[in-house]
């Protein structure tokens, strides 16, 4: 657990600003928001740009300055898939799995995707590289199936190209 | 203004606003749900009470639904039947639970409208939620499979008790009702007050049990197993039996108790008078401090029987720690004086001794628990059962409890005055602590009708009264013309109104919480299901156990002049010091 923090702040995205000074930063916004109604999603997304997650320490501090439950902060992280509470490698990996790329075999490009990388859907792998995530069509069905790296699209994957694909982004 | 509804062709008034669910109660129509709560905003989470609304597209849930002028529902038609039906087979083909082995088998919201509706198969055998039990805390287990997430218990917690330890998490199929990101129970600020428990409509949220510890402790011919019923028992135990709310069965409590095979049956309210003579003696003290000594001293005083109020203090308040009365609750000083007092008297080594409570109250069990509560060199109350578990226990030994005869507590921690009746009650430990205080002070009772405060009587939130103190005798001169002003609140957001208003200046000398709506006659431990008019009920029960004794002030019950005499000395002296009072800390 302690390398995995180590790991964390290593490689995190944002090192160039002292953890610290992010925290000083969010208490700042959270502050100004207290009296907005509706403020908790706004101010999450904030967090989240911030650090790159949503940092225990990060919601605590939401939930105690907009005097909103903890658990109903936790509640809302949990509803949302696009808030995460463990960082994000740097690159997101999304295979979608709509209609025509789960036909044309999606499915298995994301299980040697899962075998390559080690992780699991809504992983990141231990050198926080990679994140793996599902699309649910990214518009782009003549090519399927799809994977987008990062900002880049790969059609027609076969899943024993795979290993190929991650290697361009070493 | 009025609308008028057709609820089943038959025309009803209401006002405009009320909802179908409400209509359709005033007309004396029930409408199935398991998600509304009494005095919140409904959630419409259960979906169980659809009617049919005449032009209205589908059916809709009548529970947050308002009337309009002229609507004509149906509440009772094979549509509705069938519809409910549906949602019900569906809540049931995803709960995880089996009725024979759960222990609120007869005592289920969701069972008994499968038995009223004729659900006799599941129709959609598919996905089962995943069980999961936490039992993290002393006086709570949750069970995550029998969750038919109707949001009840969050309700209870955020708006009725302010705390939110429990909020949705997750989403879909996999949600789940709980703490933050599903952690355990014991690493949120959880006052264990239970009312959560009290609202489930299942078996997700329940007391912690313990029965087989009592029936264990009782068939071990080692020990000498003694044990307490608050005061709020006799007033409610009955509901378990098919009595009315309201029914007192003090007298078959008591020979209930005898069979199940205690060696002595004593009374909690002995120690709740025992209370009020350190209490109240405490409070007189203080506002010496103030007003003689001139010294800084720690005003308003606080009660401290309600074990949920004083960790909700320790977790929200703690500036207030010093505010609150340094006894321990009547549960505690019981347990104090059983193994140290009764067990001198009785020649019988404390350490084989067994002190069980009978509560209406979760956080008891957690009170029991704390590392304060070992005074006597023992844990000082070893099991505490809460009222629906002795219930259960008269239940086990087939004791016919309707036919049992009346049977007296024992001596010497067996009596009581009125005075430690109404501890029950909201406002009734200010009342009780006054009549003493007044009578101490002034030499005379004190000049209130039946001796109640009626301003902090009923169900009212939060409660004020003043109190002239007028003809004192000459040790308390400096209290003569002295305006006492006390404050009392009920429901732990109602004790956050109080406590913020302190803050904000306002003065008063002493102020009585208590964590649930009602005071412990509400309490968590309590059968269910406690709505308004069922603790109303309570309370005129308690307040006739009060005015039928003679005895109605705590310092005139001879037990207790007995046990100063023998024992404690003088209140706030230092057996007193060693056994009744403690203090309590920061939690985070």
């Amino acid at each position: 657990m302690a390398n995995e923090t180590e790991t964390v702040v290593k490689h995190c995205q944002c090192s160039e600003v002292s953890e610290a000074e992010l925290y000083e930063r969010l208490t700042t916004i959270v502050r100004s928001q207290r009296t907005v109604p509706g403020a908790l999603i706004p101010v999450l997304q904030t967090a989240q740009n911030l650090f790159g997650y949503l940092p225990e320490n990060a919601l605590r501090i939401i939930s105690k300055e907009l005097k909103i439950p903890y658990s109903e902060v936790a509640g809302v992280v949990g509803f949302y898939s696009y808030f995460s509470t463990v960082p994000k490698g740097k690159y997101t990996i999304r295979v979608c799995l709509g209609t025509a790329c789960y036909v044309r075999g999606g499915q298995d490009v994301l299980r040697a995707l899962q075998n390559e990388l080690n992780i699991n859907i809504g992983g990141t792998t231990p050198d926080r590289k990679f994140s793996l995530e599902v699309g649910r069509c990214f518009g782009a069905c003549g090519l399927a199936p799809v994977v987008m790296v990062g900002d880049q699209t790969f059609q027609r994957v076969k899943p024993a190209k795979v290993g190929e694909i991650l290697k361009s982004f070493e | 203004m009025k609308n008028t509804v057709y609820i089943n062709k038959k025309a009803i008034e209401v006002e405009s606003g009320t909802t179908i669910l409400q209509a359709a109660a005033q007309a004396g129509i029930k409408i199935p749900t398991l998600c509304h709560l009494e005095g919140q905003i409904p959630k419409g989470a259960c979906r169980v009470c659809m009617v049919d609304v005449e032009g209205a597209k589908n059916m809709v849930a009548s529970c947050t639904t308002p009337v309009n002028d002229g609507m004509k529902i149906t509440t009772n038609s094979r549509e509705v039947r069938e519809a409910r039906k549906f949602v019900l087979e569906l809540l049931l083909s995803e709960h995880c639970g089996d009725c024979k082995t759960c222990v609120r088998n007869d005592d289920c919201e969701l069972q008994q409208l499968a038995i009223e509706m004729g659900v006799m198969e599941i129709a959609y055998p598919g996905e089962k939620l995943i069980t999961r039990i936490d039992e993290s805390t002393p006086a709570l287990v949750r069970d995550s499979g029998k969750c038919i997430k109707c949001r009840r218990c969050l309700t209870v917690c955020n708006e009725v008790q302010g705390i939110g330890a429990l909020a949705a998490q997750g989403r879909g199929f996999d949600s789940v009702i709980g703490p933050a990101f599903d952690n355990a129970l014991e690493g949120v600020q959880c006052v264990q007050c239970g009312q959560c428990a009290a609202v489930c409509p299942v078996g997700a949220i329940t007391e912690k049990e313990h029965i087989d510890y009592v029936w264990e402790a009782i068939e071990d011919p080692s020990k000498f197993v003694v044990v307490q019923t608050a005061p709020a028992i006799r007033a409610a135990l009955g509901e378990c039996f098919d009595y009315e709310p309201g029914t007192l069965v003090t007298g078959k409590m008591v020979s209930a108790l005898r069979l199940i095979g205690f060696d002595r049956i004593f009374d909690t309210n002995f120690a709740a008078d025992l209370t009020i003579m350190e209490e109240g003696t405490e409070l007189l003290t203080r506002l010496k401090t103030a007003l003689v000594d001139k010294k800084q001293v720690a005003l308003p005083m606080f009660t401290s029987c309600s074990p949920g109020w004083i960790k909700y203090a320790e977790y929200f308040y703690p500036e207030f720690l010093n505010n609150i009365s340094t006894c321990k609750s009547p549960q505690q000083m019981f347990g104090a004086v059983a193994k140290t007092y009764m067990a001198k008297k009785e020649k019988i080594d404390p350490k084989n001794i067994v002190v069980v409570s009978v509560m209406p109250c979760t956080a008891k069990k957690f009170e029991a628990g704390r590392d304060e509560m070992n005074a006597s060199g023992y844990q000082d109350v070893d099991y505490v059962l809460t009222t629906r578990e002795l219930a259960r226990m008269i239940k086990q030994t087939g004791i016919d409890f309707k036919a049992l005869d009346d049977d007296k507590m024992d001596s010497p921690l067996g009596q009581s005055s009125g005075a430690a009746d109404i501890f029950a009650n909201t406002g009734g430990v200010m009342e009780a602590a006054v009549r003493t205080a007044y009578e101490l002070v002034t030499g005379k009772e004190l000049p209130l009708k039946n001796l109640h405060i009626k301003e902090v009587t009923g169900l009212e939130g939060v409660k004020k009264a003043s109190l002239k103190i007028e003809g004192c005798l000459p040790e308390w001169s400096f209290l003569e013309g002295v305006e006492l002003k006390v404050g009392v609140a009920h429901g732990l957001g109602n004790a956050r109104k109080i406590i913020e208003a302190v803050r904000a200046g306002e003065t008063f000398h002493f102020i009585e919480i208590m964590t649930c709506p009602g005071g412990c006659i509400g309490g968590g431990g309590q059968p269910r299901f406690t709505t308004d008019e069922v603790r109303q009920k309570r309370i005129e029960a308690i307040y006739k156990e009060d005015e039928g004794k003679t005895i109605r002030k705590s310092h005139m019950n001879p037990e207790i002049v007995q046990i100063y005499e023998e024992f404690l000395k003088k209140p706030l002296g230092s057996i007193s010091h060693s056994l009744l009072h403690t203090h309590y800390h920061e939690r985070n």
